[in-house]
């Protein structure tokens, strides 16, 4: 549907063929482009803009117009950046893992938005730690809004063989998470992972509950679950849910669909946190690490 | 009240503004420039020009705003609900099972998600709480099979609204769209005029991503109308700018929270001035 990034830049220095060095200007124009793009791709605006100066600042100096390519050589200050602002790759990478470097069990709870894909992604991590890190975990649905929600985790627990906390109607979740933090405690489990109820950021009472089950069972990690086709709302759930619990990493879901991922981008900027997670399907198994190179290549269409 | 002549720089801020409304930059870029045309240069106070920016969004979602009636003949009228995993579709089908039953219509649900864990179980939680019966199969059965059998038992106890719950797909996947295309075939099987409405749910989180949900489950599955829940949030919808200018359908209805009666008629007035940040 959209031109990529490349073929946009290419318009943009086709038109500068055969001047001189790149001036501030020329650099201007070119980051319309970029910026359009990245607006098309869902980056946040605020963020849009926090890149774009990065990115100027350093086309400016460089030695772009010396190039053959210029378009490319600008493509590749964007990739780079963009690489860098969702968290690096290789040696200058931010960590990613689990952190699972506490007492057991070790707590994980999963906070987001309605839909996001919590309940899912719980159950993935259950399943993941046991394979991958051989991590007996139980898993705990503190979900009494949505109708069958607590169902939903223990079906999805026997499908991959993970305990699931006992559903006793009528619990409150506060309570339900201090009934788990117990049953864990029994059955000698290394994590236990707390799914929480959908809530808007803006909803008081939804947030005061997510603050005190957050207090009962001082999580090691919490990690905000995410649509990657979430649009500019990003920075508005992003600061909010950062300001309320001290959230220690993002999931990425539905990375399996077309959407361009630029959510990515504004979650990592705004809650100053790493991606851990790519969600890329409704399998149990469809978890992967996340990689900024392959989502900055998503973002700029390419 | 100050005024001001309306320059580039509050142009920017209108256009800037529109963008973080999920408008996305074309659309948003358009506006600015129906503003500029008519209005550069003249004295306009803050409140005007925001109000001036939601006339013009309004004039382009009034045409589409057009409420779910149940007119079929014979019985039942039968609703497809769609849309990528999450969006909201069984809980809009509570709350749309919800109205039809206040307005004495006779409504019946069928659970057509045999995927996801607990989807029946859901859907027979608020079919109780709605005084709805339910045509439901086992966990992971087949869809069309269920379907088929609830216009059965629809039609032979005269139900006025069939409502069709699916398993959530994202547009992209190939298999799950043509397994859509065949529920909607068999729909149509014991009347071929079902589905009569054919309803895809967006989630106002979502950004452009929804105009090609919209185009693919269109040529899918025809969509004939919209509705756009999570709107209680601070996402704002501008998404239903661009679909209502590229594709002109129905918008029915949008979700403002998770409880049974929190679903609104589509006022295409008041979802433009919350677009234009009035509201
Ligand atoms: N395609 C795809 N679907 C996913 C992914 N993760 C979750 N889903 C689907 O998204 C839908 C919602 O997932 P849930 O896990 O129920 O989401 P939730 O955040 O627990 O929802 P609430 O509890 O209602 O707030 C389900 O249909 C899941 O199968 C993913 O990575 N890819
Ligand atoms: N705040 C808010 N939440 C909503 C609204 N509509 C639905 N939800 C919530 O969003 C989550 C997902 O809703 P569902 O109705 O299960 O969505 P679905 O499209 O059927 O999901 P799948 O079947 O898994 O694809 C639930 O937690 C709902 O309570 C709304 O208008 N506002
Ligand atoms: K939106
Ligand atoms: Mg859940
Ligand atoms: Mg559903």
């Amino acid at each position: 549907m959209f031109d990529n990034l490349s073929d946009r830049l290419g318009n943009v220095f086709d038109k500068l063929k055969g001047r001189g060095a790149l001036s501030e200007n020329d650099v201007r124009e070119a980051m319309r482009e970029v910026r359009i793009a990245l607006l098309e791709a869902d980056v946040a605006l605020p963020v849009v803009r926090r890149f774009i100066d990065a990115v100027t600042e350093k086309a400016i100096g460089s030695e772009v117009l010396k190039s053959v390519t210029p378009g490319q050589q600008v493509v590749k200050i964007v990739n780079d950046e963009l690489v860098e602002m969702l968290g690096g790759t290789g040696d200058d990478a931010e960590p990613r893992e689990l952190n699972l470097n506490a007492k057991p069990p070790v707590v994980i709870m999963m906070v987001g938005l309605q839909g996001s894909g919590k309940t899912t992604t719980t159950a993935k991590l259950g399943k993941l730690l046991k394979e991958k890190h051989g991590k007996k975990s139980m898993m705990a649905s503190l979900d009494v809004n949505r109708p069958a929600a607590q169902e939903q985790l223990k079906v999805l627990g026997e499908q991959v063989d993970v305990a699931t906390l006992p559903i006793v109607p009528g619990q409150q979740p506060v309570d339900i998470a201090r009934r788990a933090m117990e049953a864990a405690k029994l059955q000698a489990a290394d994590v236990l992972l707390l799914d929480t109820a959908g809530r808007l950021h803006v909803d008081e009472a939804l947030m005061a509950e997510m603050k005190a089950i957050n207090a009962v069972s001082a999580p090691t990690e919490v990690l905000l679950v995410v649509d990657s086709l979430t649009g500019q709302d990003a920075v508005n759930v992003a600061q909010s849910f950062t300001g309320e619990v001290p959230l220690t990493g993002v999931v990425l879901t539905r990375m399996d669909g077309d959407a361009r991922g630029g959510a990515a981008l504004s979650m990592r900027y705004v809650t100053g946190k790493p991606v851990k997670f790519a969600g890329t399907g409704e399998k149990l198994d469809a978890i992967e690490a996340f990689d900024p190179s392959r989502v900055a290549g998503r973002i700029l269409g390419m | 009240v100050t005024k001001a002549k309306l320059d580039d720089a509050t142009l920017d801020d209108v256009e800037d503004a529109l963008i973080m409304s999920d408008l996305g930059p074309s659309a948003a870029a358009r506006i600015r420039e129906k503003l500029k045309e008519k209005r550069f240069g003249l004295e306009i106070s803050a409140d005007e020009l925001k109000q001036a920016v939601a006339d013009e969004i309004a004039a382009i979602l009034r045409p589409v705003a057009k409420p779910l009636e149940i007119t079929a003949f014979p019985r039942p009228q039968v609703l497809l609900v769609i849309g990528v995993n999450g969006s909201g579709k069984t809980t809009t089908i509570a709350k749309l099972a919800h109205l039809f039953v206040e307005d004495d219509y006779n409504v019946m649900l069928a659970a057509g998600d045999t995927f996801r864990a607990a989807a029946i179980g859901q859907l027979q939680t608020w079919a109780d709480r709605v005084g709805v019966p339910i045509v439901r199969g086992p966990e992971g059965g087949d869809p069309a099979s269920i379907v088929f059998d609830a216009v059965k038992k629809g039609t032979e106890i005269g139900t006025d609204v069939l409502i069709v719950d699916t398993a959530g797909r994202l547009q992209n996947k190939r298999e799950l769209m043509d397994e859509l295309a065949k529920i909607r075939k068999v729909l149509g099987r014991l009347n071929p005029e079902a589905p009569h409405d054919v309803v895809l749910v967006l989630d106002a989180t979502n950004g452009q991503n929804a105009l090609s949900q919209i185009d693919v489950f269109k040529e899918v599955a025809g969509v004939t109308g919209l509705v756009m829940t999570k709107l209680d949030g601070t996402a704002r919808g501008g998404v239903l700018v661009q679909a209502a200018e590229k594709y002109g359908l129905p918008i029915h209805a949008i979700g403002v929270g998770e409880k049974i009666d929190d679903l609104r008629p589509f006022d295409p007035d008041l979802v433009a001035r919350v677009i234009a940040g009035v509201a």
